[in-house]
């Protein structure tokens, strides 16, 4: 049992009891905190990992900027507590056992593939995922995914803009 | 001694980590009392006079005070948020300071850096995750305060902080280019040198408009005057901690001045040379610099004592005098040691002090500039604000980005030399 180990458990264990409450709060700011909560456990996981600038990325884009604005959005319109609609019956009877085996699918492929093996194996050391080897990666080889990627978010800003545009 | 010498980085940093803990708070409740102080004689007044000479005891009354007061929580409050808001503002804002570098890395015991509690290779960005996280303190607690005036503040200032932290970043990218790495170590050694064998080789010459996009959105992330709306008294009572009060609202005040002390350091790291000292290596008299400044003080302070103070006042003052005289000795010694053939661990002390020195003397100039500000310039309006943040220091920033990587770009296709 060595840190890293015990840090895992303690913060994946964080990111599904943040992922729970962020589904049973009533209260939306609540649900929001949970989320927050899982930004920040999956944020360590990665510098577990050795990622450390996904792990600060993570933190700067969700937390700190997707959440700040989901806080800011349902300050504005001042939501009060959730309500409670009837359950499907589906989703009443069938729910729990198929979530049930969607997890076992999901354990059953972690074990067997090469990516379960990996994980198995423990984090590669830190210099794999440096800074400077990832924009090696990402401006040499997916130089054109990272562009494409580019020119969504910026269709999507300009989408924003049109949309909140008033009317002449 | 044999579990010391067997996890150096576990005792050392423990070690570390209480006394940046104790000089940071020492320094928060000092801020508090510069800042009275300063404020006061640009408005021709003297300020906290009467708790210790010349009010050196005041930020103590205040901290007890605080502590004594009654701990409201408003019935309507949403408590869990309400009790969490106030913490969050505060350990994020007293995380950052651990990633700080107040001196040279080259100043170790036990083979452990002292002057930095933690350096890692993603530092600056890392400081940036922590600080983006800031604006759920003051959001929080005036959401969860269910009270006008703190939701008013609280959506004020999540607005403003959103916006800012946008030209915050960009303005330091700049910086960055020119530096090619995150680790603020890295950032302040490529910071050494001089242009004409006498101007620092410090980031602010080539980056002058970055820093000052930099500084002024710095001011209006910390909600500081005069981008303080969040807490317009003339407006929204105190914004967003208008509920608060005792200890909880004593926490978001020293956030908010733990914050001025982050973003200060921030500026001193990527434009000013961090903990370099602006006179050539050469120029050996700069080792005395700090032991003649601490003693000035010291004989001003004597001066002071003698002639003006009367009573407790007289003995509190003499106290404070020998101290400065003191540490003022005690900082001159090795340097005086050093005139004659040094030994390797003399020149390491004079190394930490003449970085923590420097550190602290740029801090202070910004934190000086800060309070300057704040008795000088009125409050902007809210639209003034946002049009101020997105139509002038959003563009500006964004140029000084587009041109600094045009240069950088240039000098790369040309080669290095």
């Amino acid at each position: 049992m060595n840190l890293p180990f015990i840090l895992f458990f303690v913060f994946a264990l964080l990111a599904v009891a943040g992922a729970v409450m962020l589904i049973l709060a009533r209260e939306p700011i609540h649900s929001a905190l949970a989320l927050i909560l899982v930004m920040i456990s999956l944020a360590v996981i990665y510098l577990l990992l050795g990622a450390e600038f996904i792990a600060a990325v993570q933190i700067i884009v969700y937390a700190g900027a997707v959440m700040v604005l989901f806080v800011f959005v349902i300050m504005l319109l001042n939501m009060g507590l959730e309500e409670r609609t009837d359950f499907s019956k589906l989703a009443k009877y069938a729910g729990m056992p198929l979530g049930f085996v969607l997890l076992l699918e999901i354990a059953h492929w972690m074990f067997h593939s090469q990516i379960g093996a990996a994980i198995a194996n423990g984090p590669e050391p830190a210099t794999a995922f440096s800074t400077v080897e990832l924009s090696k990666q990402l401006f040499r080889p997916y130089l054109l995914p990272f562009e494409a990627t580019s020119i969504l978010i910026l269709i999507a800003i300009l989408g924003a803009l049109v949309l909140a545009r008033k009317e002449e | 001694m044999e579990f010391i010498s067997q996890h150096p980085v576990l005792v050392v940093s423990i070690v570390k980590i209480a006394v940046l803990l104790f000089v940071v708070m020492t320094a928060l409740a000092y801020l508090t009392w510069l800042e009275r102080k300063v404020i006061a004689h640009i408005q021709a007044r003297w300020g906290p006079y009467y708790v210790g000479a010349h009010g050196l005891l005041q930020p103590l009354a205040d901290g007890l005070k605080f502590l004594f007061k009654e701990d409201v929580t408003p019935p309507v409050s949403d408590r869990l948020v309400y009790t969490l808001a106030p913490f969050l503002a505060l350990s994020l804002a007293l995380t950052a300071i651990a990633l700080i570098p107040f001196g040279p890395p080259s100043v170790t015991v036990l083979g452990q850096p002292v002057l930095v509690v933690a350096n890692i290779n993603i530092g600056f960005l890392f400081l940036f995750a922590i600080t983006s996280m800031g604006v759920y303190g003051v959001a929080l607690a005036g959401w969860s305060s269910n009270s006008k005036y703190p939701l008013m503040g609280g959506l004020r200032s999540s607005a403003q902080m959103i916006s800012y932290e946008v030209s915050l970043t960009i303005s330091v990218v700049g910086v960055l280019l020119l530096a090619g790495t995150l680790n603020f170590n890295d950032l302040i050694a490529g910071q050494s040198g001089y242009y004409l064998h006498f101007i620092p080789r410090w980031h602010i010459f080539p980056q002058i408009i970055g820093f000052l996009c930099y500084l002024t959105a710095a001011i209006a992330e910390t909600n500081r005057i005069p981008f303080d709306l969040p807490e317009a008294e003339t407006e929204l009572v105190a914004g967003f901690h208008t509920e608060y009060s005792s200890f909880k609202f004593a926490m978001f005040f020293m956030a908010e001045y733990a914050n001025m002390i982050t973003v200060s350091c921030l500026a001193t790291i990527l434009f000013l040379g961090g903990w370099l000292s602006p006179f050539p290596d050469s120029w050996k008299w700069q080792l005395f610099l700090p032991g003649v400044g601490l003693v000035a003080l010291g004989i001003y302070c004597l001066v002071d004592t003698v002639t003006t103070m009367r009573g407790i006042a007289r003995l509190q003052f003499a106290v404070v005098t020998l101290l400065c005289l003191g540490g003022g000795l005690l900082v001159l010694a090795p340097a005086a040691a050093s005139l004659h053939g040094a030994a390797p661990w003399i020149a390491t002390v004079n190394a930490g002090i003449q970085g923590v020195f420097w550190f602290t003397t740029k801090i202070l100039a910004i934190l000086f500039f800060y309070i300057w500000m704040r008795g000088t310039l009125p409050r902007f309006r809210y639209d003034q604000l946002m049009s101020f943040g997105w139509k002038l220091l959003l563009p500006v920033s964004l140029a000084n980005l587009v041109v600094t990587s045009a240069v950088v770009l240039y000098f790369m296709m040309k080669g290095p030399g």
